[in-house]
């Protein structure tokens, strides 16, 4: 492969896009205030072209192969979502426009909150936050305001289960929390007993993903839920695995208080390379006045002949802005494309569908890979990534011999508590014959890994590059072209 | 809707799994609770869906067809072709996180060259991959700032012409942390140079904005100095775009840049997706938060990119890092690439250039009109400006409305001694036209002022 660096295309003198010459009279340029260099490329619009397409092949995509990242929910990404989000009166419109004028967002925005809540059967939502790390900040920010304006500044213990994602205790920090860590049971559950030893009146609150990133639906949600409310504190749902319970329940329904959910996991928004994601918050009627300002919301209704006028809104309690403006915008229109696409029967069918292709590779697998706990799976499953006769090969030669059949990789080494994971989530657009596909592959891994392992040792053999030396790079650090 | 499978793929599969309804999964959910009845609009066809979105756009009015002067943060920029063509490639847009070099040095490569151009823009030794936009860039500087002191140093100086947004983040985000914001936020008249006053030995981090809040463009060479001599760090949240023709930070002595980088070819949309512009000095690279790439070997000898530094992230450090952030915009950061090459070093001179000649233009005139003035006529600008009106910002942007005008941003929504002061912004975008027609019509006023 090898692909130029910009730098190495460039040629002095050459411009790709050219802007026309100013149509009003130059004013001087400030005093000392102006560069004197700009080292830039210069390189033409096809260098642009080329170069970025190129690069672009290199990768691996929804669009160009199966994707089972567990708890990525990498489902495929409607074309139509990238239309409607590119609607001239979408994207041509300034943030701080007067509301009679960008009536259409608001409108949209509106109603995405209505459908959020909804969907997860809560009372209040906001749509500011960027991604799901921000929506678990702003989360634990309403959690910490709620308590304190009832007087218990003294509530700062939040239990993380030792299956969370990092942004989990991440998050709990960076609002000065203090993060105590929760065991799991034999069963994949959150040990009850050590929940309940931690209940005190010191609780803030929980943070659990439900189904669990093993995934797990946890068995004993009814009694963790009494346990935290019993003790003062609040829930705290984390979305990212909310594509297991479309239709299927409603997290407000479950005694969840406050959720973030992922527009780019569940509402089929795309994940863009890393971002931009969303990441709304949902909170019950006891937390809405904590919300970050402003949310949208009707400010005259609207009659036979008008439709409602919609503003903005700020919380009587409001934690704050968590960002500028009014969050990802263009994220909200495809995922709101995607909602009105399926309403609640295709919703539900969603989680059904995801729910069944895990179900079908963990049944598929079971007897090639170990899976460490055996009970119906939701959306995705972790198996070990361990081949029998084979003692030399890690989860890490599987992962990267799974690149030379043209399949991403699961995710591995994570969750912690599961020795070599292979965290696999299918997602319900892939077809029978796909997972089929990817069960032959594992197989024939599976029997690489006994007959030849140093195949396994070396790969992958047929991408653009092979392994690379994370070592030497984190040693020398060469982060720029220059 | 996006389901694959056949009534018959799904009996297999099924009968592979050994239950006899797909219901049987979910006896693990309580009863009580379970198959809620969702109250949602009737599912639409691909088509339907379609033109009910173009409905809702349709409620909007753009800036495609007002002459827009509002920027405040987000600007109304050209965006090249050839942006969005690279972004609609799938191969980009729909692939995760570049986990698995060996199959994303797509994305990969395309984070390091990013990155090489923001250090080259902003005069910086290493920038990250991106925060999510110039709000929560500040706030990652202030964590930043308080890490390298170990919690040691915990006030935050702000200037009051940082960007309301940027400000009002700041506080949401250390409301939990024993940080202090400090700064007079009601006094944004005075230079750099009072800031001064509010940095001693506990001060961390000094923020001040470049062009500031009110467009305005100061020498902060010797602000950068006094803060180093008090041993803090000075951090400056910059527009990228007019440094294609000011000083870049780092010449004057900037530990940490920030910055919106919505103004290199990112649309409006009405307010993001965006991009958190990260870039600091080699020293304190590891104290940086978020995504970074670094230049590496593969097993066959060729040059590769990886993503590094990660022990310092969130997936490693859990409650020990420094930062929740897990993504980058990704997207946009690619968005912000093909901007920057298309232009290249000619390209956004040129454009900056633009912006500063028609603004000044616009200036000069707005300030010709009895009534008008420059809030403060002799600090220079560049593609934003504040006046002082003779009338309320309000009743003056509802009349350019009715003349198809978008109006400037009324300043005293955030500081309210400044009634009557408008923050006008113009880009290459303004038409010298257009700038004419927002001066008659401002002129309106003007004459109405001297009749009284």
């Amino acid at each position: 492969m090898s692909e130029p660096l910009l730098n190495e295309l460039s040629q002095v003198g050459r411009q790709g896009v050219r802007y026309p010459a100013p149509d009003v009279p130059l004013a001087d340029l400030p005093d000392g205030l102006t560069r004197h260099d700009l080292p830039l490329p210069e390189v033409s619009e096809i260098d642009v072209v080329r170069h970025f397409t190129r690069l672009s092949q290199l990768n691996h995509s929804i669009d160009t192969g199966f994707y089972p990242l567990g708890s990525c929910t990498m489902k495929y990404n409607p074309k139509i979502n990238e239309e409607t989000a590119r609607l001239p009166g979408f994207l041509w419109v300034h943030p701080l426009q007067p509301v009679e004028t960008v009536q259409g967002s608001l409108a949209l925005m509106y109603h995405l909150q209505e459908s959020i809540k909804e969907i997860g059967g809560f009372a209040a939502v906001t749509l500011q936050p960027a991604a799901g790390a921000h929506g678990e900040l702003t989360g634990v920010l309403i959690m910490r305001a709620y308590h304190a304006a009832n007087g218990h500044t003294e509530r700062k213990k939040i239990l993380i289960p030792d299956s969370a994602h990092g942004t989990n205790p991440a998050s709990s920090a960076m609002a000065g929390l203090q993060v105590v860590q929760l065991p799991s049971d034999a069963r994949g559950n959150i040990d009850l007993a050590a929940l309940e030893a931690e209940c005190d009146d010191t609780l803030l609150g929980l943070m659990l993903t439900n189904p669990n990133t093993l995934g797990l639906f946890d068995e004993h949600l009814e009694d963790i839920v009494r346990l935290v409310h019993d003790a003062g504190g609040l829930m705290y749902g984390d979305g990212a695995n909310m594509n297991a319970l479309l239709g299927i329940a409603r997290p407000g329904d479950l005694g969840i208080d406050v959720m973030h959910f992922n527009l780019h996991k569940t509402f089929s928004t795309p994940h863009g390379g890393g971002g931009p994601g969303s990441g709304p918050v949902a909170v019950s009627a006891a937390l809405a006045d904590f919300l970050p300002a402003p949310i949208v919301d009707i400010i005259e209704p609207g009659d036979e002949e008008l439709p409602p006028l919609y503003g903005f809104v700020t919380p009587k309690h409001s934690i704050g802005r968590v960002k500028a403006f009014h969050g990802h915008f263009g994220i909200f229109v495809r995922a709101y494309t995607y909602i009105l696409m399926h309403g609640a029967e295709g919703l539900r069918q969603v989680a059904e569908n995801a729910v069944l292709n895990a179900n079908y590779l963990m049944a598929k697998l079971k007897g090639t890979y170990p899976v460490p706990y055996e009970r119906p799976c939701m959306h995705e499953f972790v198996a070990e990534g361990q081949v029998e006769g084979a003692p030399d090969v890690r989860a890490l030669d599987i992962a990267k011999r799974l690149l030379d059949y043209g399949i991403h990789p699961p995710t591995n080494y994570f969750p912690l508590i599961v020795h070599e994971a292979l965290m696999i989530e299918p997602t319900e657009t892939e077809s029978k014959q796909m997972l089929d596909g990817f069960v032959v592959a594992l197989e024939q891994i599976a029997a690489e890994a006994r007959t030849n392992p140093e195949v396994l040792h070396t790969a992958p053999h047929n991408t653009p590059v092979g392994r690379l030396d994370e070592v030497k790079a984190a040693k020398e650090l060469i982060l720029t072209w220059e | 809707m996006f389901f694959p499978h056949t009534p018959h793929d799904r009996e297999e599969m099924l009968r592979a799994t050994g239950v006899n309804s797909i219901e049987d999964f979910f006896t693990v959910v309580p009863a009580a609770q379970r198959f809620p009845r969702l109250n949602l609009p009737q599912a639409m066809s691909e088509m339907d869906a379609a033109q009910e979105l173009r409905h809702i756009a349709e409620a909007n009015e753009t800036t495609r067809e007002f002459a827009c002067f509002l920027g405040a943060g987000a600007y109304n920029h050209y965006t090249p072709a050839v942006v969005d063509s690279i972004l609609r490639r799938g191969e980009f847009y729909t692939a995760y996180t570049p986990y698995q070099p060996e199959v994303s040095q797509g994305t990969l490569q395309a984070i390091f060259e990013y990155q090489s151009m923001i250090c080259a823009l902003t005069g910086m030794e290493v920038s990250n991959a991106s925060h999510y936009d110039g709000a929560t860039a500040v706030a990652e500087a202030i964590s930043m700032a308080y890490a390298q002191f170990r919690g040691k140093r915990t006030k935050m100086v702000l200037s009051p012409a940082l960007h309301p947004h940027y400000r009002t983040t700041a506080h949401t985000y250390t409301q939990g942390s024993e940080v202090t914001i400090n700064g007079d936020d009601s006094a944004p008249a005075a230079g750099p140079e009072a800031l001064l006053s509010y940095v001693d030995e506990h001060t961390a981090l000094v923020m001040v904005q470049y062009p500031d809040f009110f467009g305005r463009v100061y020498d902060l060479s010797a602000l950068a100095e006094a803060t180093h001599e008090a041993g803090a760090l000075f951090g400056v949240a910059v527009n990228p775009l007019a440094l294609g023709l000011l000083t870049p930070p780092g010449e004057f002595g900037a530990d940490i840049v920030v910055g919106e980088g919505q103004p290199l070819g990112i649309p409006l949309s009405f307010g993001g997706p965006y991009l958190g512009i990260f870039a600091t000095r080699k020293e304190y690279v590891r104290k940086m938060a978020g995504r970074l790439v670094g230049q590496t070997v593969d097993t066959r000898g060729q040059r590769g990119f990886v993503l590094t530094l990660t022990a310092r992230e969130q997936h490693i450090r859990r409650e020990r890092a420094t930062s929740n952030i897990c993504s980058n915009q990704g997207l946009m950061m690619l968005a912000v690439t093909v901007y920057l090459s298309a232009l290249g070093k000619h390209g956004l001179k040129q454009v900056a250039t633009l912006n500063y000649h028609k603004a000044h233009y616009a200036a000069s005139r707005i300030a010709a009109l009895p009534g008008f003035s420059l809030w403060q006529p002799k600090t220079p600008f560049f593609n934003e400006f504040t006046v002082q009106c003779p009338v309320s910002v309000a009743e003056i942007n509802a009349h350019l409305l009715e003349h198809g005008i978008l109006g400037g941003y009324d300043v005293a929504q955030d500081y309210p001694a400044l009634q009557n002061h408008m923050l006008l912004a113009v880009t290459e975008m303004n038409r010298r036209e257009e700038i004419d027609l927002l001066v008659d019509v401002l002129a309106e006023f003007a004459q109405e002022d001297s009749h009284e």
